[in-house]
């Protein structure tokens, strides 16, 4: 059995070691958020939290997750940085079809963590590892200078 | 979400408002039916009647109102990222007089005797169901208004729907529409010729674009929110691969590695050893034409995706390749050179006027181009999947598909039931891009719930599946000769266009192009030049060629509109200059005099070929791009229209060239004139799609064969745009706003034009002419 913490809340699997951990979340635990786009770290549609830093679901294994904290999308509402990505997402109007915005969102969340008034070429530089197929990235990069901006209107 | 609920049908309601059940005992549920007002059958039909399952527009179809006020609209048309389950419930909404914040959305199953079509391709939804919808609402409101006039013994003339609410002015009496909704569904559905729509200016929700801002806490709403907006920031939006049942099994398919070819023998017995598989299935390969049909393979099953994964990758598989017959030869490299040897010899004429041969002889220029545009995968961010449970016979699919009659309807075929006993739940669809215009995905499921003793089985596609297996945009030649006067003036163009067709799924070797595809583009070409040959000579197809976001308007308009500059260079003349007297004087063009019966469908004495709105969006653009001003060196304004879909798409795109040959789009203007506008907001966001889109076509996306095997396997190799793609600012310039005007597409006519306006610009800006897509490092020096 592999103990794996998943938004505060202690899961038992029994998965073996190897499983990458976006289909522990997505078909063990249920947690359908995260999404799968491509298997290896190329598209960043499974991008979640382990211990604060954005990673690639798809490529890190369960075993290699188990004793951090795992932090995902349906995570973000309760999150003060996720709440204010999420309400610039929705304000400027940036999902198209959607699919890869939890990603997106998890990347631009952990930017914001990490600094909070990010250029473009700092917003290019976190992003670039999130594809959109929909084509949505100037409203993405409109919407993190935004939050950014939300963020220090309420600091 | 988890659900083991055998009555369990998806309903993609918005939570934050959905208020109510479907079809409650007291819900407003009218009993009339309206049969589609069907001309005779010698007459052509036109726009949604023209479509299989035509139009319907009785309110009792797709309007609820619950006793409490809730409304529900039923959308019947997917939902990709292209905001019809918005756009579609503003105009419900707008037409009804409903209040925004107690209007729900329901997603429709496919049933297309009961919603008419449901055929999401073509940019059509709103174009067809703009109409039918309003009236719908309309029908719903005045139901509503005579309830109220009953209620208070007055005339219904008296009686008037405001917002939510039915009043007499008179007496300053009001009752709710969750008050009126029981009585309202005793009364008879108005007569069609009877139905009073609002004017335009009365709605609330139409064409409202006040303000991008949602004002937070005032309760004041300025334009409606996205429908599923929330759930999609929160993660709760449920897309295809997100249905769960807790008995559900997952499957992986090894899919033949080249069209047709057939599982000769396997070796499943390490497979079988992987933890969680429970079972191997091995699929038929169809015979050719490819169709919509699984492509056949070897399928593992097993409890979970990663376990299935496992398990495909321990299979040990001979194929075999003879079956694949000439598929297994193909090579996209050679297959090229023998298109562009064969765009030097006439072929099949297509349209012609003036003598084209003398022309080109007598000119005192001639110029001459070959343009090359690859193959390419739609690639949506969620690859194609599909669930499905066979139990007692009967099936349940649950599928993000585009058009949701060829899924219920393929699945009662494999699975040899009535399509009667077929539901099939369509869920939003996590991008689309035409890819899920086929269901081939959803019919592998269904061949494998008869595997799985009633459980539900998901079918998962890898992203190296949806590469390798995409239903291809065709690969394209397009040969032009261009013959120019002493002043430049343009006296001749002859134009060869190349390409496999998409005819080719559904008929044995087809050598041409269908009017489908020559439509888009080809032989609508609009210049006013004396002598005009168009021609289509012959090509062969072997692999699966299907729709991709605006088909073959790609190749068409990057070979035209490129071909355009080059004429304007060789004539040494400004671009734009040379683009509107191409054009001529404005002139409203009907398609047929050009021998275009197709028309996207629509009826050609009402949308015409019209290139004053033509002219309007290049003028239109080019001011606003600030077109003729000085560029710093390494930099450079590239100019592309284009009319598809009979919207009219111009574009100025700026481009940098760096040292080292990368590309960076800096700006990018947009004039785009699509007739009437329901909601701009979305349109804006389409049209900002299409350029990234574009950009990656121009400069990075390409799939090839080789021995009949797509070399490209994932995101790594099969590139499309990233953010440091995009252009620095997109500025889009809505034009013709007028109700009076047919309505347009919106979801593609923003595509055609961005490659070649790339590639114009990177033309300004180093004047290396960019003739082969994509540019990848063809500007390194």
């Amino acid at each position: 059995m592999t103990t794996l913490t998943i938004n505060g809340t202690t899961h038992e699997l029994d998965v073996p070691d190897d499983m990458p951990l976006l289909w522990a979340i997505r078909d063990i635990v249920q947690l359908t958020g995260t999404k799968f786009g491509c298997g290896m770290a190329l598209c960043g549609a499974c991008t979640v939290h382990l211990d604060g830093e954005p990673i690639r679901s798809c490529t890190t294994t369960v075993g290699n997750a188990a004793g951090g904290k795992i932090t995902t999308i349906e995570a973000m509402k309760e999150d003060p940085v996720g709440q204010q990505v999420q309400n610039a997402w929705l304000d400027l109007g940036v999902a198209q079809c959607g699919y890869c915005q939890a990603g997106q969102i998890m990347s631009a969340t952990a930017l914001l963590k990490q600094n909070a008034t990010p250029s473009d070429a700092e917003i290019e530089d976190a992003m670039t590892g999130n594809i959109c197929r929909c084509g949505t990235y100037n409203r993405i990069r409109h919407a993190i200078h935004y939050a950014a901006d939300a963020m220090q209107e309420d600091s | 979400m988890t659900v083991s609920n055998d009555s369990l049908m998806i309903a993609n309601v918005s939570r934050r408002r959905f208020l109510g059940g479907m079809a409650g005992a007291s819900a407003l549920v009218l009993a009339a039916r309206w049969d589609m007002a069907l001309a005779s059958d010698e007459e052509k039909q036109y726009g949604a009647a023209g479509m299989p399952g035509g139009w319907v527009d009785d309110p009792n179809v797709f309007i609820q109102i619950d006793p409490d006020g809730s409304v529900t609209i039923i959308n019947h048309r997917s939902e990709m990222g292209q905001g019809i389950r918005t756009s579609l419930v503003m105009v419900a909404a707008d037409e009804l007089g409903a209040d925004w914040d107690r209007v729900a959305v329901q997603q429709a199953r496919a049933d297309q005797d009961r919603y008419g079509n449901q055929n999401t391709d073509g940019s059509r939804s709103m174009r067809h169901w703009y109409d039918p919808m309003r009236r719908a609402a309309a029908s719903a409101r005045m139901m509503l208004e005579q309830a109220a006039a009953n209620e208070w013994g007055v005339p219904a003339s008296e009686c008037e729907a405001g917002v939510h609410e039915v009043a007499h002015k008179a007496s300053g009496r009001t009752l709710g529409f969750g008050e009126l909704a029981e009585a309202a569904r005793e009364l008879a559905v108005p007569e069609r010729s009877a139905i009073e729509l609002k004017p335009i200016e009365a709605h609330r929700y139409i064409g409202q674009e006040a303000d991008p801002v949602r004002q937070r806490g005032s309760g004041n709403i300025e334009r409606p929110m996205a429908i599923d907006g929330e759930e999609i920031v929160e993660g709760s939006a449920t897309f295809g691969a997100d249905i769960q049942f807790d008995d559900m099994v997952h499957a992986v398919i090894a899919r033949p590695p080249v069209l047709g070819a057939k599982v000769a023998s396997v070796d499943d017995s390490e497979a079988l050893k992987v933890t969680g598989v429970e079972k191997v299935v091995t699929l038929d390969t169809n015979s050719e034409p490819a169709g919509f049909k699984p492509m056949g393979g070897v399928a593992v099953i097993a409890s979970n995706t990663w376990s299935a994964m496992q398990g495909r990758d321990a299979l040990k598989i001979e194929w075999d390749m003879e079956a694949a017959g000439d598929n297994a030869r193909y090579n996209t490299d050679d297959y090229r050179q023998a298109l562009e040897k064969a765009a030097q010899s006439p072929g099949k004429v297509i349209r012609s006027s003036g003598d084209i041969q003398k022309t080109l002889d007598g000119a005192d220029q001639t110029i001459e181009a070959t343009y090359y545009m690859p193959h390419m995968a739609q690639a949506p961010m969620e690859p194609p999947v599909a669930v499905v449970r066979l139990r007692d016979g009967k099936a349940q699919a649950w599928a993000p598909i585009q058009n949701p009659r060829a899924g219920r309807e393929g699945l009662a075929g494999v699975l040899g039931l009535d399509k009667e006993d077929v539901t099939l739940n369509v869920t939003l669809l996590g991008g689309g891009f035409g890819r899920k215009s086929k269901p081939d995905y959803v019919l592998e499921a269904g061949l494998l719930a008869k595997e799985t003793g009633g459980r539900p089985v998901k079918v998962q596609w890898s992203r190296e599946d949806d590469v390798h297996h995409a239903y291809f945009h065709a690969l394209s030649v397009d040969r032009l000769e261009g013959a120019l006067d002493a002043d430049g003036k343009a006296k001749g163009w002859r134009h060869r266009t190349l390409s496999p067709t998409i005819t080719s799924l559904f008929q044995e070797d087809p050598e041409h192009k269908g009017g489908f595809e020559l439509g888009m583009g080809f032989n609508t070409m609009p210049f006013d030049v004396p002598a005009i040959q168009l021609e289509n000579p012959e090509a062969e197809s072997h692999a699966r060629i299907g729709w991709f976001r605006s088909v073959y308007n790609l190749p068409h308009a990057f070979a035209i509109q490129s071909f355009a500059a080059e004429m304007a260079e060789a004539a040494g003349k400004d671009h734009r200059d040379y683009l509107l007297e191409l054009l001529g004087p404005a002139r409203r063009i009907d398609p047929r005099d050009f021998g275009d019966s197709w028309n996207y469908g629509e009826d050609p004495s009402v949308y015409v070929i019209d290139t004053g709105r033509m002219r309007n969006v290049i003028e239109t653009v080019t001011a606003k791009a600030d077109w003729g001003r000085d560029m710093p060196k390494g930099r450079g304004l590239g100019l592309a229209f284009h009319h598809s879909f009979q919207s009219y798409t111009a574009i100025v795109i700026d481009a940098e060239v760096g040292d080292d040959g990368s590309v960076t789009i800096h700006n990018a203007d947009i004039a785009f004139d699509c007739g009437f506008q329901v909601n701009p907001e979305r349109i804006r966001s389409q049209l900002e799609g299409a350029c990234v889109m574009g950009i990656g076509i121009a400069l990075h996306s390409e799939i090839t064969f080789r021995e009949g095997r797509v070399q490209e396997n994932n995101f790594h190799q099969y590139n499309v745009p990233r953010m440091e793609h995009a252009p620095k600012q997109v500025r889009t310039h809505l034009v013709n706003n007028d109700p009076e005007l047919p309505m347009g597409g919106v979801g593609e006519p923003g595509l055609p034009p961005v490659a070649p306006a790339v590639c114009n610009a990177i033309y300004a800006a180093t004047g290396k002419r960019i003739r082969q897509l994509p540019v990848n490092d063809q500007l390194a020096v």
